[in-house]
């Protein structure tokens, strides 16, 4: 750990690797305590239930509802766990992965955002585990995934998109940045409000009963942990949707020849964001006119 | 960084040092008998037993200086010889191929079937060799074993310690720039259009769940890739289709390969300062695996036969401009290492080093450790 202008180390911690085949690292997820004032970083807690290696952990950037935790952590095997914060930290949920590497997550509102070693961003319900939202998002595997937490700007959508729907703003519709080897950056809108223009799924129809389902024919489920879904739902089965997560495609970057490495806004509104790629030397900044 | 990286860097860098040779050996009208002779020695080298035992222990990658003493020691195993420049250009051409493939891979794991389209075309170079033939398979046979039970995670690092490797490396390759794979900045181009990779969707769909995990809502969007569905997934097997054409053979007989030296920036010449740095370990830690190949018995030719130079330019005068022009900061500094003079630092060492031998195996006559090859012989 660095002070805040990352001249100085104040802190580190050496991992006590048992002695194994080199290379994998065994999943533990590790907690400090960082006290306000002066440099005195303890470690306390270790978790432990990750099987794999943890590749992204990201804390609740809004307001967390009811029983949906303020932490996720990530690993290798796509497997996502919720966790609650405190004195000791609390294993809420686990979403179990389906074979690909979740690389990237990010926490907003109780929706966990994901992105995977095969292109695609999933949106996640952090209290019931289920999956609300499945983007094919890019062609490569998915390095970064930002959230800016404020309203943000968001363009008109192209028109030529077969069903494209244009939502009116609402008050806290973040925005969602992804990048990835594919050389493309994209920002998408965020949202967890009701659909106007969505008549199947509107606060005036039959609250707890079971609307009608614009599906493929035989009312699919949704392919991925199918088996964790229906465990999931005994932790908690909604029976309204009042605030259903939506997500929407603002923005397309291709960043030409360069396989996107790191993607992050640089500011909370997400009027800016910054990219990094391999083999580049530097660090090129985007900003919404 | 993944210490499983070494084989598949070694192994695929010296399968395009065998396809260059392969081409230059042509291009220069080498005699079929001696032309097969070095081809054979090399490969029978590259894929010793022992050798192969020691380049799958996990370990770190070696520095591309060390590597690069690796592939001299290599390309000297049999009757030919390069200059200087010749190796200089053999071994840009050897990273920069390599450094494309890793690149350009669709799926992290992918470059396994990279690794098994070179092991295919070094078995057609020795086809008419079943003792070396079999050494390749067991080398096929091991990587499936270690590696094809690999998580994405796991490959998607070792990719990246490739990578790592690789950075800042912008040569220019002629055979690339012709072929629009290259920017004439050096950078390759990283295309938007083709199939996507297997087990990845097309991208432009995002599908909306309701709080039952039903679909409810289907929307697109587009951008300016142009991707297709791919047709079929390459096979990890001994034998198979591998469906990638990258870790093909590139090079006809009627193509030159030419490198162009990038011009020198600044930001160039500082960072090659730290690299050509004199390091006190440098002998150290050259290297294992080089004390390995120097201590090989090499083959006095039979039947009077004598040696050759190859030259990977097209004339000798282009050779030697080019070593007297190749610019500093790229030079590799090789650090001759004879090999015969160190005494043995290990037990382990000596002991391997005493029984490496690179001749064919003879029916019936099964030394420690050959019976397989023995037994091959015998069919």
């Amino acid at each position: 750990m660095y002070d805040s202008d990352g001249s100085t180390m104040v802190f580190w911690h050496a991992l006590d690797v048992p002695e194994q085949p080199a290379g994998t690292s065994f999943g533990a997820v590790l907690v400090f305590d960082i006290p306000p004032k002066g440099t005195n970083v303890t470690l306390s807690e270790v978790l432990e239930q990750h099987r794999d290696p943890v590749t992204d952990i990201a804390a609740e950037q809004g307001q967390a509802p009811d029983g949906a935790g303020d932490l996720v952590t990530a690993d290798d095997s796509g497997t996502l766990c919720l966790w609650s914060s405190g004195e000791e930290f609390t294993l809420l949920g686990v979403i179990p992965g389906s074979g690909s590497t979740c690389s990237s997550v990010r926490l907003w509102n109780g929706i966990v955002a994901a992105g995977y070693g095969d292109g695609q961003i999933r949106l996640w319900e952090a209290g019931s585990g289920r999956i609300r939202a499945q983007v094919s998002a890019h062609a490569r595997w998915i390095y970064a995934l930002d959230l800016a937490p404020l309203t943000g700007k968001c363009p008109i959508l192209p028109h030529g998109s077969a069903t494209s729907v244009v939502s009116p703003r609402s008050l806290r519709s973040p925005q969602l940045l992804s990048g990835a080897e594919d050389s493309f950056v994209h920002v998408w809108e965020l949202s967890r409000n009701p659909d106007t223009d969505d008549i199947e799924v509107s606060p005036g129809l039959g609250r707890g009963t079971r609307s009608h389902s614009c599906s493929l024919g035989n009312g699919d489920l949704a392919g991925d942990g199918d088996a964790a879904l229906g465990a999931a739902a005994e932790i908690w089965e909604p029976r309204t949707d009042p605030l259903p997560p939506q997500i929407q495609h603002c923005h397309a970057e291709r960043v030409t020849d360069t396989q996107v490495c790191g993607a992050r806004f640089c500011d909370p509104a997400g009027d800016t964001f910054a990219v990094t790629g391999y083999d580049l030397s530097e660090i090129l900044c985007y900003g919404s006119v | 960084m993944s210490s499983r990286t070494l084989p598949l860097l070694f192994l695929n860098l010296g399968g395009e040092m065998l396809y260059i040779l392969d081409q230059r050996l042509r291009a220069q009208s080498i005699p079929g008998e001696k032309a097969r002779k070095v081809m054979n020695d090399i490969i029978a080298t590259m894929f010793n037993k022992k050798f192969i035992e020691e380049l799958f222990k996990p370990q770190d990658l070696y520095s591309k200086k060390a590597l690069r003493t690796v592939y001299d020691r290599l390309a000297h195993a049999s009757i030919m010889r390069l200059n200087q420049a010749s190796m200089d250009k053999l071994y840009d051409l050897m990273t920069m191929a390599f450094k494309y493939q890793v690149l350009l891979c669709p799926r992290p794991r992918d470059i396994l079937l990279v690794t098994y389209n070179h092991l295919d075309t070094i078995k057609d170079f020795i086809s008419d060799s079943p003792g070396i033939l079999n050494q390749v398979d067991e080398t096929l046979r091991r990587l499936i074993e270690t590696y094809n039970c690999l998580s994405d995670g796991e490959f998607q690092l070792i990719r990246q310690t490739l990578l790592i490797f690789f950075q800042d490396m912008h040569i220019r390759v002629s055979i690339f720039l012709k072929d629009k794979v290259q920017n004439s900045n050096g950078r390759f181009v990283l295309p938007i259009s083709g199939p996507v990779p297997w087990g990845t969707e097309v991208p432009g769909l995002i599908r909306i769940f309701n709080h039952k995990g039903v679909e409810v809502k289907r929307a697109e969007f587009t951008t300016a890739g142009n991707y297709v569905i791919p047709q079929r997934e390459g096979s990890f097997e001994l034998y198979g289709d591998r469906v990638l054409k990258l870790g093909t053979n590139m090079y006809s007989m009627t193509r030159p390969v030419e490198t162009h030296m990038s011009r020198s920036s600044k930001k160039l010449v500082s960072q090659a300062k730290e690299n050509i740095a004199p390091n006190p370990l440098a002998k150290e830690e050259l290297n294992f695996l080089a004390r390995l190949l120097g201590g090989l018995d090499i083959q006095k030719p039979a039947g009077g036969e004598t040696g050759f130079r190859l030259n990977l330019f097209t004339t000798d005068e282009e050779e030697e401009h080019a070593a007297q022009t190749r610019p500093e900061e790229l030079s590799y500094k090789v650090i001759n290492i004879e090999a015969t003079q160190e005494p043995g630092r290990r037990e382990e060492l000596s002991r391997i080093l005493g029984e490496l031998e690179v001749t064919e195996p003879r029916p019936g006559s099964a030394e420690k450790g050959e019976d397989l090859l023995a037994l091959m012989d015998g069919l």
